[in-house]
């Protein structure tokens, strides 16, 4: 029943077999999944989606699995939510927030592509799944992989903040805190993963895992009505999302789901780390690693295995790329809150840290359907907004004092 | 002294196993044609028309040409060449080979 022909090295188009492999031996590019296109045309239409269960798995054709669905029966199919408020805030006409702050079951995006990774481990008969990663990727492998029976190692940098380690560690995994910065915990997965035959979600299955972002892309058509939006805006880490988001509409486009698709794909980075929005504005297609100093953590890789790629889609899109500072990303951060009641991780304050200077500079246009991605929940990482916030009203517990504060209130001070 | 360039573990079969073979002095491309001369076929794995293949990493000294002058880096003797291929994902730095040559500097 599945429609993968095989993986495709995306640089210089060797064809290698469905394995858990990720780089061409040739060339040393990333390899990526091929389908057969007219299988898929053939067997999903608007209305067999529009039958199944609202979760990921509703465009399970141009997901890389061969059998049943396995692992994330509830994740995905997160609202997209018109947000009027932001949108008079930022002046624009037609403003949308996919919601992605609401994954089930850990509250990001991850839950998505580790939904596709883990199926595709079960069916390549690992029976371990590991990772390395300083949030949301952890959380996810982690909760995912207990509920689908897998032995699960996780790899973190032993300095990260304690509650980011709990929010792994209730779920037992083999959580193990490496001595060293997350660099030298990812060079270390890679010598582990050449050695174990574990399922590293983001390194030999990461052509399927990467797949997984798609459905974001997806939902965003089905929930404006079989419609690609005019503009659409992307956190970049890797680049991966982005580049997936796009392929998403274009493979809706191609398979007839869709007619038209004219979205002009835009990028959004903090300016400490933005090898992608930099090579955008300058113009060329050289990324130039960065050493990252930004608060926006898990958006913070120097050196994004997809920037080039990225970068091409938005600049074949007709989009662009900005990067905000992180007081920018913290006020965007609470313009969400209190506008549209979402509450972003700081990933989703860059996103819309960005789209808004995209508007003020011309670059969306005021009176086009723009989607911004939102892509975790602020819960997360609550650190980064101590001393931001007001401060509580402290009354005594009797109502003269509640009163006492509640005049103020409406006097306005 | 001539120019020490290391070889990671899957270009090796074509430096008959060496992990560290001699470069001639002078811009890194021509490093590499030259080094094509001596190992045929290592050329078009490293490089495609002149330009150093996007997912091949090259740093001079440990510092990548991309922030040097990318093909045009001039290397001189006693100067070391390390070619890592980028992984592909995650932001990760290299696979057991490929980091193994370089934490051995």
């Amino acid at each position: 029943m599945g429609y993968i022909k095989g993986l495709k090295c995306r640089e210089c188009g060797r064809e290698y077999p469905v394995e858990p492999i990720y780089v061409c031996e040739f060339c040393f590019g990333p390899l990526e999944v091929a389908y057969d296109y007219k299988g898929i045309a053939g067997a999903m239409n608007r209305k067999t989606i529009e039958k199944r269960e609202k979760n990921l798995w509703r465009y399970r054709e141009l997901l890389p699995i061969d059998g049943e669905p396995q692992v994330g029966l509830n994740s995905g199919f997160t609202p997209l939510v018109r947000a009027d408020n932001l949108a008079k805030v930022l002046g624009v006409d037609a403003l949308y927030v996919k919601d992605d702050t609401v994954v089930h079951p850990t509250l990001s995006f991850k839950d998505r592509v580790v939904s596709v990774a883990l199926t595709k481990a079960k069916e390549f008969g690992f029976d371990t799944v590991a990772c390395a990663s300083t949030g949301n990727l952890a959380h996810s492998v982690s909760a995912h992989g207990a509920r689908s029976g897998f032995k699960r190692f996780i790899f973190i940098p032993a300095s990260l903040e304690p509650s980011k380690i709990i929010a792994s560690l209730v779920y037992e995994p083999h959580l193990v805190a490496v001595d060293g910065n997350y660099d030298d915990v990812n060079r270390l997965c890679s010598e582990i993963a050449n050695k174990y035959p574990w399922a590293f979600v983001n390194i030999n299955v990461r052509p399927f895992y990467a797949e997984g972002s798609k459905t974001l892309g997806f939902e965003v058509v089905e929930q404006l009505g079989w419609k690609a939006p005019d503009n659409v805006v992307v956190p970049c880490a890797s680049g991966s999302l982005l580049t997936k988001v796009w392929k998403s509409f274009r493979e809706f486009r191609d398979i007839g789901i869709i007619k038209q698709l004219d979205t002009k794909v835009f990028a959004a980075q903090a300016t400490g780390c933005s090898p992608i929005t930099a090579a955008v504005k300058q113009n060329t297609d050289v990324i130039r690693p960065v050493k990252p100093d930004t608060i926006a953590k898990s958006l913070a890789i120097g050196n994004p295995a997809d920037g080039f790629y990225a970068s091409e889609v938005v600049k074949k899109t007709g989009g662009y790329a900005e990067d905000v500072s992180d007081l920018e990303i913290i006020d965007a951060i609470k313009l969400l809150a209190r506008t549209e009641g979402i509450f972003a991780e700081t990933a989703g304050g860059v996103t819309l840290a960005s789209a808004r200077k995209l508007i003020e500079s011309g670059r969306i246009k005021r009176d086009e359907v723009t989607v911004i991605c939102i892509t975790g929940n602020g819960l997360k990482t609550q650190e980064a907004l101590h001393g931001h916030t007001p401060a509580p009203y402290h009354i005594k517990p009797n109502l003269a004092s509640f009163e006492e504060v509640l005049k103020g209130i409406n006097q306005g001070l | 002294m001539p120019v020490k360039v290391r070889i990671p573990t899957p270009l090796q079969r074509l430096t008959q196993g060496k992990e560290e073979v001699e470069g001639v002095p002078g811009k890194v491309i021509d490093l590499v044609s030259d080094l094509d001369k001596k190992f045929p076929g290592i050329g078009e794995r490293i490089s495609e028309k002149g330009k150093i293949r996007r997912f091949v990493n090259i740093y001079v000294n440990d510092e990548d040409i991309r922030f040097l002058d990318a093909e045009e880096t001039v290397v001189k003797d006693g100067d070391e060449v390390s070619i890592v291929p980028a992984i592909a994902g995650g932001g990760t730095s290299g696979r057991e080979d490929t980091f193994k040559t370089r934490e051995e500097r």
